[in-house]
């Protein structure tokens, strides 16, 4: 797979991400194995190990945390391999860099490997020349602008390795602000890509090797299909993908099925570590991943070939070319979630357009009947007029993330009110209301219909008063931190004030893309 | 007299099966003698009944085990042994892996 795919230079440091699960297990037997081959084939690149504990929103206890840890440590220390144990609660101290991509975008192809491979020598020779290559690492953390990781983070317990029990309640009162396991499980990936990307960037790695099996590759096909990801198939699922500029994910294991490395595991005695997966309040409320998982693998009992053609057909996908409408050369503006190109921006998109209007409209307090979002008045009146400093934050952030990213995101900082159902926009609610039109209060007489005067002044509104507001002194943030602590903050009306304008902090000299 | 068949056998759960199982991983069991043959039909129900601690609905479906859980006997996939219809002998050894992401 990685001769066929040539993108891993002889040398490169490469983190294999680590979850202690089969396919990741069968991974890092097969890097050892490749490594110590003695024939030309060798592998050669220079492995590190990251591994991310979850046990905090899986419901597992500290101590069966710290035995978790312990088996895996024990594991990854007899690899020999330089290795990273991380937490999740770590993730609120990520910088806001995490939602950027990396100094070195790599859009441009290499023209050739053997030409791809020189050039990296070749920055190799010369980072060692300016001083051992002490001198790179210290800058590209100034460039970063890391804040400390500590191993344990807050004081922790003396004799343990967890972090302190604050932060973990922090985050698992963040889990619980997501409603579905769909928001829990997308919330979930996301901060462990980031926590993963980040010990890459900090640590100097330049490529991370994800275990996703054949099977795990066909069930996030298809769930991504579901979740509205369509548009970003190819960089979910693919061999490589290079969304974050300068650290690129691999995905070596594509090929071999879930059976064929529980086999391989049996027979060479891979040792793994399950911990158990993320669990829903009641049992019949699953997420969409499970659903998924469960049709496929269902099917695939029957007819043995469908999973083969679902990663066959999903092999066809390639990562599209820059748009033909925006000037050459121009960055395409991106998701401030996941950094795939957002999907939200075409005017046209009428699926979208009355979600959003509908939002708007119950944003809005129970103010004099008929009154549009931006009627007469001026136009930031519409903003100023809403009820609590969260909705204009969250307004904020929405027009600034690609649809799958603005459903998790909705759940977790949902208003909470007195009318209670009409303001929520779960995911079990957006498609229908998206599709149907769901009707406004009948006070107000909206039009659904794309009339052009109204879609433009919808359009005009919406996502430009955000923006200025956001340009603004207390608008928004790239910290990731402050944007998961203000998360459940918001959502909870005795709490939501206060902490909703205490956690938008702005960073001077941090300005996102896109905003004017 | 009909012969009653005593068995004496041992079962392995990974992969995240072991969870519904107490987590433990390992099972020497003696199966009760009883003249119906030990298929691995029967098997399974005598195992949703005995071993199984919890949410027999993560291990079964119906009559076998979910999609998703792999099956070996003797270290050969149960599909090469006739699946359900395999019947078991003295000392056989079958492994549950599962597959799945879990519960």
């Amino acid at each position: 797979m990685l001769g066929k795919n040539r993108v891993i230079f002889p040398g490169e440091k490469v983190l294999l991400a680590l979850s202690g699960g089969p396919a990741s297990s069968a991974m890092l037997r097969q890097v050892q194995e490749g490594l110590s081959r003695e024939t030309a084939k060798r592998l050669r690149f220079v492995p590190g190990l990251v591994y991310v504990d979850e046990g905090a929103v899986c419901g597992q206890s500290p101590a069966q945390r710290e035995e978790n840890l312990a088996r895996v440590e024990a594991i990854v220390q007899a690899t020999g391999f330089p290795y990273y144990l991380a937490h999740l609660e770590q993730a609120f101290d990520l910088p806001g860099s995490i939602l950027r991509r990396g100094p070195r975008g790599g859009d441009k192809p290499c023209p050739s490997y053997k030409e791809a491979v020189e050039d990296f020598i070749q920055q190799q020779r010369q980072e060692a020349a300016d001083g051992d290559g002490a001198a790179s690492l210290p800058q590209r953390l100034a460039q970063l602008r890391t804040q400390d990781m500590p191993a344990g983070g807050d004081p922790a317990a003396p004799g343990t390795r967890l972090p302190a029990a604050a932060c973990t309640e922090e985050l698992v009162q963040l889990f619980e602000a997501a409603e579905t396991l769909t928001a829990k499980e997308e919330l979930l990936q996301m901060l462990r890509t980031h926590l993963i990307l980040h010990t890459a960037r900090t640590q100097g790695y330049t490529k991370v090797m994800m275990g996703d099996s054949c099977t795990r590759v066909a069930v996030k096909l298809l769930t991504n299909l579901a979740l509205g990801r369509g548009a970003f198939l190819a960089m979910d699922t693919g061999f490589m993908d290079s969304r974050h500029g300068d650290v690129a994910v691999v995905r070596p294991m594509r090929e071999y099925m879930a059976k064929e490395i529980a086999f391989y595991n049996h027979f060479f005695g891979v040792p793994t570590v399950i911990t158990p997966a993320l669990r829903a309040k009641r049992r019949e409320k699953t997420s969409i991943h499970r659903l998924m998982e469960d049709f496929l693998l269902g099917l695939q009992a029957e007819f043995p070939s469908t999973i083969s053609t679902v990663y066959r057909t999903g092999e066809k996908l390639s990562t599209a070319p820059a748009e033909a409408g925006s000037e050459p050369g121009a960055e395409p503006q991106r998701c401030l979630l996941c950094l795939c190109a957002l999907d939200t921006l075409a005017e046209e998109d009428l699926a979208l357009e009355p979600t959003l209007i509908a939002e708007e409209v119950a944003q809005r307090p129970q103010g004099p009947a008929g009154d549009g979002c931006c009627h007469a008045g001026t136009q930031g009146s519409c903003c100023q007029s809403s009820p609590t400093p969260g909705a204009e934050s969250r307004a904020a952030f929405l027009p600034l993330l690609c649809y799958s990213c603005r459903l998790t995101f909705k759940e977790m900082v949902r208003q909470r009110r007195a009318r209670g159902g009409s303001a929520s926009s779960g995911r079990s609610r957006a498609a229908p209301r998206g599709r149907s039109g769901d009707p406004c209060p009948p006070s107000l007489p909206i039009q659904h219909g794309p009339s052009p005067s109204r879609r433009a002044t919808q359009t005009r509104c919406h996502p430009t008063c955000a923006r200025r507001r956001s340009a603004g002194a207390a608008g928004t943030t790239g910290d990731t931190g402050a944007l998961l602590r203000a998360g459940p903050g918001l959502a909870g009306p005795h709490d939501g004030p206060a902490r909703g304008a205490a956690g938008w902090a702005l960073r001077p000299g941090l300005s996102l893309p896109g905003l004017r | 007299a009909a012969a009653a068949i005593c068995l004496v056998c041992s079962f392995h759960f990974r992969g995240g099966a072991e969870l519904l199982f107490d987590g433990v991983k390992k099972h020497q069991v003696t199966l009760p003698c009883q003249p119906e043959p030990w298929d691995i039909r029967n098997l399974l129900k005598w195992i949703k009944q005995n071993l199984l601690k919890e949410r027999p609905e993560l291990f079964m479906q119906g009559d076998s085990v979910r999609p998703g859980i792999l099956v070996l006997i003797n270290d050969a996939d149960w599909e090469l042994m006739g699946e359900l219809d395999y019947k078991l002998q003295d000392q056989d050894n079958v492994l549950f892996i599962s597959t799945l992401h879990g519960g």
